[in-house]
């Protein structure tokens, strides 16, 4: 089956398969950002924009993607750079691995809610989990970047 | 590993209901369980582009479509309004966004999951679904019948004054509950549900007598709930740990509603 999708800005054709998944054509074509972690939905690591949504890729068959606008981190780079910073200056990625999917998921709260709350960080990124850092370190550096910005720093 | 052979997006909701009747055709939700199971599927059903993803407002009831995410459910400012936000507490804590963003409202209720949320909060609300060839009938209907081959329309959640108290205990934070139990306090009826037993959710009715002491009432109506609901052991809980919690958990939400205060 062919579909058609806006990857990063750049419309793109693909043939999958009728059980593709998102996840595994995102990989195909050279988004190594996305990554597997669980394969049960569960851990954020794969977490992409589906027109502008945060979704699971690996629980997206591609063919839902037909139409649809897709961005992962290899094409938000400027606005990942913008507070990414501020979490690498907490020691909060130690592995690292969760990283992107973290990354991912606080560009669309950010979008969606540009001056949440601890509580309101907390709750937006539960579904990304991270067994190195207790989640603190990541919710210090969100907080660092807002405030930040607040005093016109960045 | 789900095996699909052949993928569908019909066009019509009676083009769906017709490749559902085929042998091994499975309609798609949000894809979050289904795709955890070993599974061939001939014909994988897609209901995109049937327009469900909706939610509208009548003067009798809201209507959900069945592709409405829960996501959409969770933060839809009128919903939560009519329920002092028992949408946002009980679909707060399923996984994450990215994973709300995908699940929903009719597969979580055609599923009939023994885990789910969705479905003790909606039976606690009275809501009834439409399907496209058996019609309209009560969600607490469907669920004791288990209608196979059809195709889930819409849910709706009577529009009436009512006070809902939603409670869960979770092992860990975004995990399936272990218990779930929703009251629902709409003129003199109390309704609770109890769900994540972790059999499918049940819901139970009350009187409120007049002049009844809220204590005492919350007590009366946890021991009646605990008693009269049947429980299972699984990994998270024993039957008897969730007995105990049924009694805890509608004791709270009994006293919540008759309050109106947060329990925590």
């Amino acid at each position: 089956m062919e579909i058609r999708m806006m990857l990063n800005g750049i419309n793109r054709t693909a043939e999958v398969k009728p059980d593709t998944v998102l996840f595994d054509l995102l990989r195909d074509l050279g988004c190594a950002s996305v990554k597997c972690g669980c394969e049960t939905s569960a851990c954020g690591l794969c977490t992409v924009l589906l027109d502008d949504r945060p979704v699971l890729s690996c629980s997206v068959l591609a063919v839902r993607a037909d139409g649809k606008k897709i961005d992962t981190l290899e094409g938000l780079q400027e606005e990942a750079a913008s507070f990414v910073g501020f979490i690498a200056d907490q020691g909060a990625e130690q592995c690292g691995f969760c990283n992107p999917g973290f990354v991912m998921n606080t560009i669309a709260l950010l979008r969606e809610n540009p001056d949440p709350t601890d509580e309101e960080i907390r709750q937006y990124l539960a579904g990304n989990l991270c067994r190195c850092s207790g989640y603190e370190g990541q919710t210090r550096g969100i907080r660092a970047y807002l405030t930040a910005k607040k005093e016109g720093l960045v | 590993m789900l095996t699909i052979d052949k993928y569908l997006r019909p066009a019509t909701l009676e083009e769906a209901y017709q490749a559902a009747q085929q042998k091994n055709s499975v309609v798609l939700g949000g894809m979050l369980w289904l795709r955890l199971g070993k599974k061939r599927v001939s014909t994988a059903i897609d209901l995109s582009d049937l327009g469900l993803d909706y939610i509208t407002e009548t003067d009798a009831c809201w209507k959900i479509g069945a592709y409405t995410s829960l996501r959409a459910l969770e933060t839809h400012e009128g919903l939560n309004r009519m329920t002092n936000n028992g949408f946002r507490n009980a679909f707060g804590a399923i996984v994450g966004v990215q994973f709300r963003n995908l699940a929903t409202a009719g597969g979580s209720i055609f599923g009939r999951y023994g885990f789910s949320d969705v479905l003790t909060l909606c039976l606690a609300l009275d809501a009834s679904v439409e399907l496209h060839h058996a019609g309209v009938l009560s969600l607490e209907a469907f669920c004791d019948q288990g209608i196979r081959g059809d195709i889930l329309k819409e849910i709706r959640i009577p529009k009436s004054p009512v006070r809902v108290s939603y409670q869960a205990q979770r092992n860990t934070a975004t995990d399936f509950p272990v218990l779930n139990v929703c009251a629902v306090l709409r003129d003199d009826r109390i309704h609770i549900t109890v769900g994540a037993r972790p059999l499918r959710a049940v819901p139970l009715r009350f009187a409120v007598e007049p002049g009844a002491d809220p204590e005492e009432l919350a007590s009366r109506l946890a021991d009646t709930a605990a008693e009269e609901t049947v429980f299972g052991s699984n990994t998270r809980a024993s039957a008897q740990y969730r007995k105990h919690l049924c009694r805890v958990l509608v004791r709270r939400a009994v006293r919540e509603v008759l309050s109106g205060k947060e329990e925590i």
